[in-house]
């Protein structure tokens, strides 16, 4: 499978870094406090030190105890303020990163659901869990650890810059072209590594993936003895993540001893320089030391800065992946006309006009043509019809475009050409929700969720009381099974439903369509799996719901397919035969042929 | 911190690179400490006497000394992350290779989802720890023990202050790793719980959609996802005050030592230019004790991921090989010895009670029944999938135990019931069954299956990538593509378990007719429908995890209630 990594645009480092800061800016006060809270501990801290000075001065002076404690006293006011400020720095932090990384969470989540389903389609779900599991970890690591210490040590660097300048500023033009050197490094370095992270984190996703579907596949892997091809394929995958990771990490690591390398030769180069100033007569020897001792200070937050923007880099290509999701676009909604309930039981649609359609749920496909992929039409120039309160069938082998109908109806996905109309409305014209809200599917994989049964059901429809929920299992008779279990309706369905047999869990499907209880539903009946007897409450639950309404099903039993309304056979995206059971045995044709077992009905 | 150690051995052959970046990191310290040294030499005695020819030996030493200082962080850097990602891959292998040999009811213990962020995301935490810690871990020592005795040299008296005060801070330090440490543990449960909801959504994307739930689901993501932020800011809340605390320790030696030192000064005890130097000392001792408490944080949060690797590391497989297990399977008749199981201890009921069974060399034997009635339980004890509480399973009158688990899965094809393709192309699927298949043994096998009809209408014929899951074929191209692959094992026993439910009666009449001529083949047909084991040999019918009764078509047909109704309802449904 195709993974999909985006061309790199070099505005991405300033984007990326954008997008966060937006994010950051939602919580403005308090990370200005933040950096308020950092400077004054800073000043603090070399306001302390600064003041052994004029302490040891006074000791000089003679001034005695008195003296002493007087200047002990204001270095230990100074340090107390320092470390209130710091206790509050570092507490806004730890709570405004968690904040930050709240809303990322919440905006990523809530736009991958918003993606169009071919987002789903062409990515396995270990790969999409990474952008969760690993690029959200980094940013809130880098958040935790990073800001508060690139505040404080850009605020030291200024400072000693400042004071280097003023003490002097001919030595200090020295110091300002290595330093520049030296940041230009930094960026060139941090730019380079940012497409060794990106790599790395592409990798770490490859990895998850093959994971998850080894572990989920452990069965057949044993009955093949296949674990050693597997132990391979897995190799495979681990080393080219640790050759990758190593290069990052070699590559991003080398920028901390290089800075200070580049730190000590400024040294090397000033002292010299600074020598031969006092020789000169230039300068006196008690102002290069005292300057000199400025210069080293000032590579120790330089250091950190680097240090810590290492992390923030790592976050930065892992934000960059995060970004790059909540930026594509959602599945498109054009749609004016929305559903609006009239009485109890009635429903209209509302034209942008404020005309009214009553809702009857008559379907109609006109010349649709439709592929997933381009040059591959999945449905040609097909047309169709269903009035309200019929049962169309559609039967065909695999492939031949069932589904597909199915999907189009409640634009999962988009036609091409042609148009389908609802009550003589474009779907397109419809609001998605709205357009949803009208009909209910029961899809052939059923998926429950981690919640009670009664919860499962209810997903149907939330406001829906227990007795309406007891009446949708009872029409899709699944009461029966439900009431057997050992909580009966309480009972936890867990890990999509693994206590449950495939024929219960569409029971359980049948009922959550049931109690959304809408005009038109989409049936796609499982295949397999299912005992005579559960299938026979199946059929009858099935029926129980078709009851008045619209229903397109996709048929794999000929119960079901013999009282429907209109039986569309389809072949190749085409329908080639329809009509009722009856009338279509006597054409003697594909459907016949179906009926008579020498096709799979599947 | 025992399992850091336990993890530690797992470094290998990469414990060289290890050593290494910490003796390059300790070189790396030590000119660092030479530097100021040479700067002093500069100006005190070149300088200072106007030496020019002095001032450029000692910059050219100064130079030097960084471009070491370079070469070793250099080449540090480069076996660091060897050491680090190296140490992550052997783990992460490890814990692959555990998982391989677990059996079902170890993997039941785990979940995929936890299973992988174990091999994932804590490896990748572990691997963080070590190479953020390293070098902090390794100065800071080297930092604190030169710090200390300088101190003690310049004034041993002076030096006591903050040998009191450094223990004082490594108990604070002990409190909050004692405080934090079980907090992370909660931290990553809840990330967890986070991920579970994630998953879920993105499985059920399609009946999300459908039912337009996307508010819903956001509600429920947002009660995790804020309940992972209040965690979160409880456990950094507490993590961060180690910062302030070890700078109030600081700040209190520093005062304590201007106050006392001062008090010598004026007492005459001591010199003003010791007492500067002394605190300089100082600074550098907590500064490194301050880097080193970071480091242990690192390590705590990372003990959280420690303690769920070694999980995995130390989940016992619960099926294993007996010591010189027998390689050959001389004869393939299949015995159930009054065989009992349940999948756990603390099932209420067996899902196997007390069967009996005895199916000859070449038989073709169906096994009919309900729902939970044991089918596919029964046919996974032969090859060991899970293991006989009760009773025993015996291959040509030998307990399946006895054989190495290779060549009893190799005698046998199971076709299971949820069956799996992988991301791949079909032939590398199929080549699951025998990797040196030549593609005319393929399309043989596919023939069989009645797999090779629908493969000539591919345009990409054995080459068409099924993506994961097999995404690209129909249910019935699916069970049809999994047949082949067994058909290419060329075991003694087949077992189909309901494999041909997606597949229609006539083409599915055609392989059971192709898998006949398969001679000398025992064959075990689990099904739902009765035309599948209606011309076996002999049908057995299992309800409720007993074996109800056994024989023809025409016996069952004659004298068993159950099967009666079964092909009733099915004769009624078109089925047959």
């Amino acid at each position: 499978m195709a993974r999909v990594v985006s061309a790199k645009r070099p505005k991405n480092m300033a984007y990326t870094v954008k997008r966060l800061l937006s994010y950051m800016g939602r919580h403005k006060f308090s990370l200005l406090s933040v950096a308020i809270l950092v400077t004054i501990s800073v000043l603090c801290n070399l306001l302390g030190t600064y003041m052994i000075r004029p302490v040891i001065n006074t000791i000089a002076a003679g001034e005695g105890m008195d003296g002493l404690i007087r200047g002990v006293m204001v270095t230990a006011v100074i340090y107390v303020i320092g470390v209130l400020a710091a206790i509050g720095y570092t507490q806004i932090m730890a709570r405004s990163a968690q904040k930050v990384v709240y809303d990322i969470r919440k905006d990523l989540f809530n736009h991958m659901q918003s993606l169009p389903l071919n987002f789903f389609d062409s990515r396995q779900s270990g790969d999409i869990m990474s952008y969760y599991t690993n690029d959200v970890d980094t940013i809130s690591d880098a958040l935790n650890n990073s800001f508060a210490a690139v505040v404080k040590n850009g605020i030291q660097i200024l400072g000693t810059m400042s004071m280097l300048l003023i003490l002097n500023w001919k030595l200090s033009i020295i110091v300002a072209i290595s330093y520049t050197a030296m940041i230009s490094y930094v960026r060139y370095s941090a730019h380079r590594s940012k497409s060794y992270y990106k790599k790395q984190q592409n990798s770490l996703g490859i990895l998850d993936g093959y994971i998850q579907e080894m572990v989920a596949g452990q069965k057949v892997i044993k009955v093949f003895n296949h674990e050693n091809e597997n132990m391979m394929g897995f190799n495979e995958r681990n080393e080219e993540l640790q050759r990758v990771g190593t290069a990052a990490q070699a590559y991003a690591s080398t920028m901390i001893p290089a800075v200070v390398s580049i730190s000590f030769l400024t040294y090397a180069i000033v002292s010299l320089a600074g020598g031969f100033m006092v020789l000169k007569g230039l300068s006196d020897i008690g102002s290069l030391a005292s300057y000199l001792v400025f210069v080293r200070q000032s590579a120790a937050p330089i250091n950190q800065f680097t240090q810590q923007s290492n992390f923030l880099l790592s976050s930065l290509a892992g934000a960059e992946r995060l970004f790059e999701l909540i930026d594509r676009e959602s599945e498109t909604d054009e749609g004016k006309v929305s559903l609006i309930k009239t009485s109890e039981t009635k429903w209209d649609w509302k034209r942008s006009d404020g005309s009214l359609v009553p809702l009857n749920g008559d379907v109609r496909f006109n010349n649709v043509t439709f592929s997933y992929e381009e040059n591959h039409p999945v449905l040609q120039n097909l047309s169709l019809y269903a009035k309200p309160g019929q049962k169309i069938a559609f039967v065909g082998s695999t492939g031949a475009g069932k589904t597909t109908i199915t999907n189009l109806i409640n634009r999962f996905y988009d036609v091409d050409k042609g148009e389908i109309l609802y009550d003589g409305i474009n779907v397109k014209d419809i609001r998605k929700k709205d357009l949803r809200h009208s009909l209910a599917m029961v899809l052939q994989d059923t998926h429950l969720f981690t919640a009670s049964i009664r919860d499962n059901i209810r997903y149907g429809r939330l406001d829906a009381s227990d007795e309406d929920i007891e009446k949708a299992a009872r029409i899709a008779n699944a009461d029966s099974f439900i009431r057997r279990l050992p909580n009966g309706y309480d009972t936890m369905v867990v890990s999509d439903g693994a206590n449950l047999s495939s024929g219960q869990r569409q029971l359980i499907a049948i009922a959550r369509a049931a109690v959304a209880d809408p005009p038109v539903l989409i049936l796609d009946e499982a295949t397999s799996n299912i005992d005579t007897r559960t299938e026979d409450l199946i059929e009858k639950g099935m029926d129980g719901l078709m009851e008045g309404r619209t229903v397109f099903v996709i048929a794999h039993r000929l119960s079901t397919v013999r009282n429907a309304n209109a039986i569309m056979v389809l072949e190749g995206g085409k329908i080639v035969e329809r009509g009722t059971h009856d009338e279509l045995i006597a054409q003697k044709g594909r459907y016949y042929k179906l009926y008579m077992g020498m096709f799979e009905l599947s | 911190m025992n399992k850091l150690k336990r993890l530690f051995s797992y470094m290998g052959p990469y414990k060289k690179d290890f050593y290494f970046a910490i003796l390059l990191v300790a070189i790396e310290t030590c000119f660092e400490l030479i530097i100021p040294t040479l700067m002093a030499d500069l100006i005190d005695l070149g300088v200072a006497k106007g030496d020019t020819k002095y001032m450029f030996i000692k910059g050219a030493q100064m130079a030097l000394c960084a471009l070491l200082a370079l070469i070793t962080g250099l080449t540090y850097a480069r076996f660091a992350a060897r050491a680090a990602y190296g140490w992550g891959a052997l783990i992460r292998k490890a814990e692959y290779e555990r998982v391989q040999q677990y059996s079902f009811s170890n993997i039941d213990k785990f979940e995929t989802s936890s299973l992988v962020t174990r091999m994932t995301s804590d490896v990748t935490v572990m691997q963080n720890a070590i190479n953020g810690g390293l070098r902090p871990i390794t100065r800071a020592p080297i930092m604190f023990i030169l710090g200390i005795i300088f101190s003690f040299t310049m004034n041993s008296y002076l030096a006591i202050i903050f040998m009191v005060m450094a223990p004082l801070l490594g108990i604070i330090l002990f409190l909050i790793v004692r405080k934090v440490a079980p907090m992370y543990t909660v931290l990553q449960k809840t990330v967890d719980s986070l991920n579970g909801v994630v998953e879920e959504n993105i499985r059920a994307i399609r009946t999300v959609k459908a039912f337009i739930r996307e508010e819903y689901e956001e509600e429920k993501f947002e009660s995790v996802n804020s309940s992972l932020r209040e965690t979160g800011i409880k456990t950094n809340s507490t993590a961060v005050m180690n910062l302030p605390f070890f700078q109030a320790g600081m700040y209190t030696c520093i005062i304590l030592i201007m106050l006392i030192g001062g008090k010598m000064i004026i007492s005459g005890h001591m010199e003003i230019g010791t007492l500067t130097g002394f605190l300089s000392y100082v600074m550098q001792v907590m500064n490194s004790m301050m880097m080193l408490s970071n480091v242990f944080l690192l390590l705590t949060r990372s003990l959280a991921s420690a303690t769920r690797i070694s999980e995995v590391l130390d989940e016992r497989p619960s099926l294993v090989e007996k010591e010189n297990p027998i390689e050959k399977v001389e004869n393939s008749t299949i015995e159930f010895n009054h065989v009992s199981f349940k999948y756990s201890a603390s099932a209420k009921e067996e899902t196997i009670k007390d069967i009996s069974l005895k199916i000859a060399e070449g038989e073709t034997i169906g096994i009919l029944g309900g729902t939970g009635s044991g089918k596919s339980t029964l046919v996974q004890l032969i090859e060991r999938l899970y293991d006989a509480d009760e009773g025993e399973v015996l291959l040509g009158g030998i307990n399946v135990k006895e054989y190495s688990l290779k060549t009893l899965r190799d005698a046998i094809g199971i076709v299971l019931q949820k069956n799996l393709l992988f991301s791949g192309s079909i032939r590398e699927n199929l080549l699951w069954g025998d990797k040196r298949a030549s593609d005319e043994e393929i399309w043989q096998s596919c023939e069989k299956a009645g797999a090779a009809e629908f493969l000539r209408r591919f345009p990409n014929g054995l080459d068409t990538d099924l993506g994961q899951g097999g995404v690209n074929v129909s249910g019935g191209q699916k069970q049809r593509l999994c047949i082949a692959r067994t058909l290419l094992k060329h075991p003694r026993i087949l077992i189909f378990d309901d494999s041909t439910s997606a597949v229609d009666t006539a083409t599915e009449k055609e392989i059971r007719s192709h898998l006949a001529s398969l001679k000398g083949i025992t064959k075990i047909y689990i099904a739902q429908r009765i035309s599948t084991v209606m011309s076996a040999d002999r049908i057995v019918i299992l309800d409720d995890g007993r074996i109800v009764d056994s024989g023809t078509h025409q016996e069952l047909l004659g004298r068993c209630r159950i099967y009666q109704e079964i092909y009733e309802s099915q004769l009624k449904g078109g089925n047959l």
